[in-house]
């Protein structure tokens, strides 16, 4: 189904089962321990072997010798595959660093053997035996170092965007800002590592893994290998998590093959959390620079966002600038980015890449410029809202209601007791409020699906899109019921395994809205096939209650099947309306904080997030989307770092004792309200992303409201205490 | 982690016997830290010996008014425990403080005082650390330090110890009971017990090899206001950036300690008569000798702010 015209009225808008709160189908299974994660596949038919990897303990240079004869001689050991071992091999077409194979070491961790054992904690115990030289060469690893050096990255990512005449402008203008802003590195930090078991048959493979994109996963796993992708089958229904860091091929996947295939049975890897940060991607960190230029009455005339990262060669750059080319009016204006080369771990997605850390820093200059205007900041933002591309004036919004988010967020807070900067007290607490625009693209992916109808009138749909705690195995069953008439508990879904059709997979909030188009597509040719066999016109039949009906004939799914079965198969494709139009998604993040007057130790005492993002599918599973962005956002604001080592090339706190992220104790009162609206040019459900969303933003309100309690105004991530205490008032 | 041999012992004498016996091997009992570092291999005895069910899980009155912990009351029941609470404040609170419920439950009184550093370069095999691997480098200094040490600290480590507990129990006057293994008992002052990195940071305490704690003894309650104070970044479940312990008398006397700067809880009884001149008086006895890292030299000022801030609820 090709989607080119804005959506009009059509089945979902029954809203029987769609946009209801219905609990998540999978539920049950999570809570009973029944759902089969990555590492937890068990055939009892078969003997699995556990394998271990081993990192590099160097940041940059060659291995030039790995002795495995105390490792293999070890109990229970029944191989080793070193990188040596199976020399150079084809990178994944989206792996930036290699993952695997050959001398050459790009980052710390990096794999380069594995250990295979009858046990985990023999593979483990035996992987300590290996021994390994090094000739380690030299690398850069500092960011605000190599700055200077920093180049404009490939123009496909768009690096520099302009329109009228920002020097000019912003010479002219009478009030003006002009800061730095730093965000640092974060990992995702997902509750599952990565995991996956490869079993051969002859010259086929299964591997059971932890993916958010089956396909991607697929083609690159083949390259690497050196293989037919038709001969690799990828199962990942339950996924513990990914906000990006398993959007590409990772290197359990590849270590647990080539282990199989080296001791002629299945084999488990999963990386230990230790080797997490550094052997996988990460969010990179930014430098940032943002000028506004405005009139006294708060119009802005000039604004210009540059944007510094690094990775490794061939890798891209953060891309933060990206919504201040559509966030704020103003008819001059630049965005520029700058890539440095940089030898640490590479740097890629890391949920809602750009605009996280952009966001983190431009909702703050912002908040700056509407102080220096003398300007509530609300009053600010809506001064300067667009419903057009401020780039290309010509070009709209789908639909844009950022002005909607804010107010009905202000009137809920209560903003309007809002006080000025470090005036409000409650025994040793400062007390401040913060606000700060959410603002993420809506991004559209094609995406395939089957769906069967059998005859006991059960809908039974497979593609290979993920769950990653997301809730797609829910919104996918909605989806599908609605359409067919029938209610979730006669709907069957069958995710993440590569035999089913190709999806558009859990990443850029695309997920939700995508995946389930992609189902109303192929149930809209299920639809056919019913009306077809019945011998009713497709255009006036009725799906509803289990029975189809033309007019005065009603059939129920179940005799329609036939012993035989229907299916439907299609995949959603898009025209040409995210060209034509923007789509983008809009909320207001209101957090108050209160900071310790001795220690300044920040603490959030309540959140409040109103998101715009289109028809919401499921107001539990998007609820719960939102509030884990909020609190993944009061981790960036206030705690998540990887600490790098500028001497050794690694992020030093690599476990979840070092990385802190946000425990229960840190997230108070969350509320989030969803703005009631649909976008026809988004999709024929009329939804959009919200995942995502939920984060951008959300730092730069807990960072305004750290500057309201305390007047000190922070912009280098995250705000931790040692920021504040130098600038606190005297207590003693 | 390696393979190793277990043996359980059910009395004192059986447990240093069977240490004397074989001097690689490591007593456990709530295993929360010795496991992690087994797995990474920081820790390699060849042989544990369990001591889960030696009798030494009670809490008593002593003779001179004092409490008698056992070295394997959790942290959980010494917490909860009512004279604790009504006597000892001070260690219950900064026991809460400590790790979470769950660690608690297993964690014991004996293990905690032999918590090791949370230094991230000791916790990463690759690379070099005196106390790991002595005589192989320092690589946190120069390095990221924003959690380590500002006192007392030495040119081969800049560690700290993690420990909640051991900080109130410094402040409370704690004696720590040992058994060697040739049957002899002593009782080491807290202050005594954890030893500065100086050129040898992988000798953490003033344990002998074998010998075995029994318990702790507290001497008779002082009253006073008794105030824990964590400062950490995250609300919970974290390791201090700095950490005050104090009994407040209602004269302005006191004793404090302090947890987070130094490679064992930090307290200098001289500096404690600056008390009635208050926190930066203080803090600044306290801290005299102190050699920060640009990075962490913000503890400098927490620490005064910490004490300020405790004093003031202390008089409040």
């Amino acid at each position: 189904m090709q989607f080119d015209k804005p959506a009009t009225t059509n089945p979902i808008d029954q809203l029987k089962v769609v946009g209801k709160p219905i609990h998540r189908i999978d539920g049950e299974l999570k809570t009973t321990g029944r759902a089969m994660y990555a590492y937890e596949w068990h055939d009892p038919k078969l003997r699995y072997a556990y394998g271990y990897p081993v990192g590099s303990a160097i940041a940059k240079g060659q291995v030039t010798s790995i002795e495995s004869a105390a490792a293999k001689k070890a109990p229970g050991v029944l191989g080793v595959v070193t990188a040596l071992d199976v020399g150079d091999l084809q990178k994944g077409k989206l792996n930036t660093a290699k993952l695997f194979g050959g001398s050459e070491i790009q980052h710390y961790h990096q794999a380069i053997a594995v250990v295979v054992a009858e046990t985990f904690e023999q593979a483990r115990s035996a992987a300590a035996l290996i021994r390994v030289d090094y000739a380690p060469e030299k690398g850069a690893f500092d960011l605000k170092a190599e700055m200077a050096n920093a180049e404009t990255p490939d123009p496909s990512t768009e690096p520099d965007s302009s329109a009228g005449n920002f020097q000019a402008a912003f010479a002219a203008a009478p009030v003006t800002l002009e800061a730095e802003y730093a965000t640092p590195d974060q990992s995702h930090a997902m509750m599952e590592p990565h995991a996956s078991i490869a079993a051969w048959d002859g010259d086929e493979v299964t591997v059971w893994t932890s993916s958010q994109m089956i396909d991607w996963w697929r083609s690159d796993f083949a390259i690497t290998l050196g293989m037919d992708k038709e001969k690799v089958h990828l199962m990942s229904p339950f996924i513990g998590g990914g906000f990006g860091g398993k959007l590409f091929l990772r290197v359990d996947a590849v270590l647990a093959a080539f282990a199989a295939k080296a001791v002629g049975r299945p084999v488990k890897v999963t990386l230990p959390r230790p080797l997490i940060p550094n052997n996988t991607t990460h969010r990179p960190a930014t430098i940032q620079r943002i000028r506004i230029g405005a009139e006294r009455d708060g119009k802005i005339t000039a604004i210009a966002h540059e944007s510094w990262s690094g990775d490794l060669p061939g890798g891209g750059p953060e891309t933060a600038v990206m919504q201040t080319r559509l966030l704020y009016a103003g008819e001059n204006r630049m965005t520029a980015m700058k890539l440095a080369t940089l030898d640490l771990p590479e740097g890629n997605a890391m949920r809602a890449p750009g605009e996280a850390p952009g966001l983190m820093a431009l909702e703050i200059a912002v908040d700056e410029m509407a102080e220096k205007l003398g300007m509530d900041p609300i009053e600010f933002r809506i001064k300067n809202d667009t419903q057009v591309d401020p780039e290309n004036p010509e070009r709209p919004f789908s639909h844009r209601d950022l002005i909607g988010c804010l107010k009905l967020g202000a009137a809920k807070f209560g903003w309007d007791k809002r006080t000025r900067p470090a005036t409000r007290r409650e025994g040793n607490w400062m007390i401040g409020v913060g606000v700060a625009a959410a603002f993420r693209n809506n991004l559209v992916m094609p995406s395939g699906a089957r769906v069967r109808l059998d005859q006991e009138g059960i809908v039974t749909v497979e593609t290979d899109m993920t769950d990653i705690g997301t809730g797609s195995y829910t919104i996918i069953a909605q989806t599908a019921a609605e359409m067919m008439g029938v209610g979730v508990d006669k709907v069957a879904v069958q995710l993440g395994d590569s035999r089913f059709p190709v999806s558009a997979g859990s990443g850029g909030q695309f997920g939700a809205n995508s995946a389930t188009s992609g189902v109303y597509a192929a149930c809209v040719k299920l639809r056919d096939a019913v009306a077809s066999k019945l011998g009713f016109n497709s255009a006036d039949v009725v799906f509803e209650n289990g029975e189809v009906r033309s007019g005065n004939r009603a059939v129920a799914l179940a005799e329609a099947a036939g012993h035989e079965g229907l299916v439907g198969e299609d995949m959603i494709e898009w025209g040409d309306l995210t060209k034509t139009h923007q789509q983008s998604t809009f909320g207001g993040h209101f957090v108050e904080v209160g900071v310790d007057i001795a220690t300044g130790e920040t603490r959030i005492r309540r959140m409040l997030a109103v998101c715009a993002a289109g028809r919401i599918l499921n107001p539990i599973t998007a609820r719960s989307q939102v509030i884990g962005a909020m609190t993944m956002g009061a981790g960036g604001a206030l705690l998540e770092e990887l600490a790098v080592d500028t001497r050794r090339g690694f992020f030093v706190n690599h476990d979840l004792a070092g990385y802190e992220v946000p425990v229960h104790a840190d997230i108070p009162h969350q509320e989030v309200v969803f703005m009631d609206e649909t976008d026809p040019y988004s999709s024929p459900m009329k939804a959009k992303g919200v995942g995502e969303l939920g984060l951008c933003g959300v730092s730069a309100a807990i960072a305004n409201a750290i500057y309201n309690a305390t007047g000190v105004r922070v912009r280098h991530y995250p705000i931790t205490l040692d920021k504040l205490i130098g600038d606190l008032p005297d207590v003693a | 982690m390696r393979a190793f041999t277990y043996e359980r012992a059910s009395t004192v004498e059986a447990a240093a016997t069977a240490a004397a016996q074989n001097p690689d091997a490591k007593f456990i009992a709530g295993g929360t830290n010795l496991l992690d570092l087994m797995k990474l291999e920081i820790e390699k005895p060849s042989h544990l010996i369990d001591v889960n069910g030696i009798s030494l899980g009670s809490i008593e009155k002593t003779q001179d008014g004092g409490l008698r912990i056992g070295a394997l009351v959790r942290n959980t029941d010494l917490a909860a425990d009512e004279t604790v609470r009504r006597d000892y404040a001070l260690l219950s609170r900064a026991l809460v403080a400590g790790a979470s419920g769950q660690l608690r439950n297993k964690a014991t009184t004996a293990g905690n005082l032999l918590q090791r550093t949370r230094c991230p370069y000791f916790y990463d095999p690759n690379q070099p650390c005196n106390k790991r691997q002595p005589g192989s480098g320092c690589s946190a200094i120069g390095g990221v330090t924003r959690q380590l040490g500002v006192v007392g600290v030495s040119d081969a480590c800049i560690a700290t110890h993690p420990s909640d507990m051991a900080v109130a129990m410094r402040a409370l006057d704690a004696m720590v009971e040992t058994v060697k293994p040739d049957g002899a008992k002593r009782a080491i002052p807290i202050a005594d017990f954890h030893r500065l990195p100086g050129d040898t940071p992988h000798i953490e305490t003033a344990l002998e090899r074998g010998e075995f704690i029994t318990g702790v003894t507290l001497p008779a309650p002082v009253g006073g206001k008794q105030i824990y104070r964590k400062v950490r970044d995250r609300a919970s479940y974290a390791f201090a950036l700095v950490s005050v312990a104090a009994v407040i008398q209602p004269d302005g006397s006191g004793n404090v300690a302090v947890g987070g700067v130094a490679h064992k809880p930090w307290r200098v009884e001289a500096a404690e008569t600056e008390l009635p001149k208050g926190a930066r008086a203080m803090a600044s006895a306290l801290l005299a000798d102190a050699r920060p890292t640009e990075q962490n030299k913000f503890k400098i000022r927490l620490t005064e702010r910490t004490i300020g801030a405790v004093l003031s609820e202390a008089r409040g």
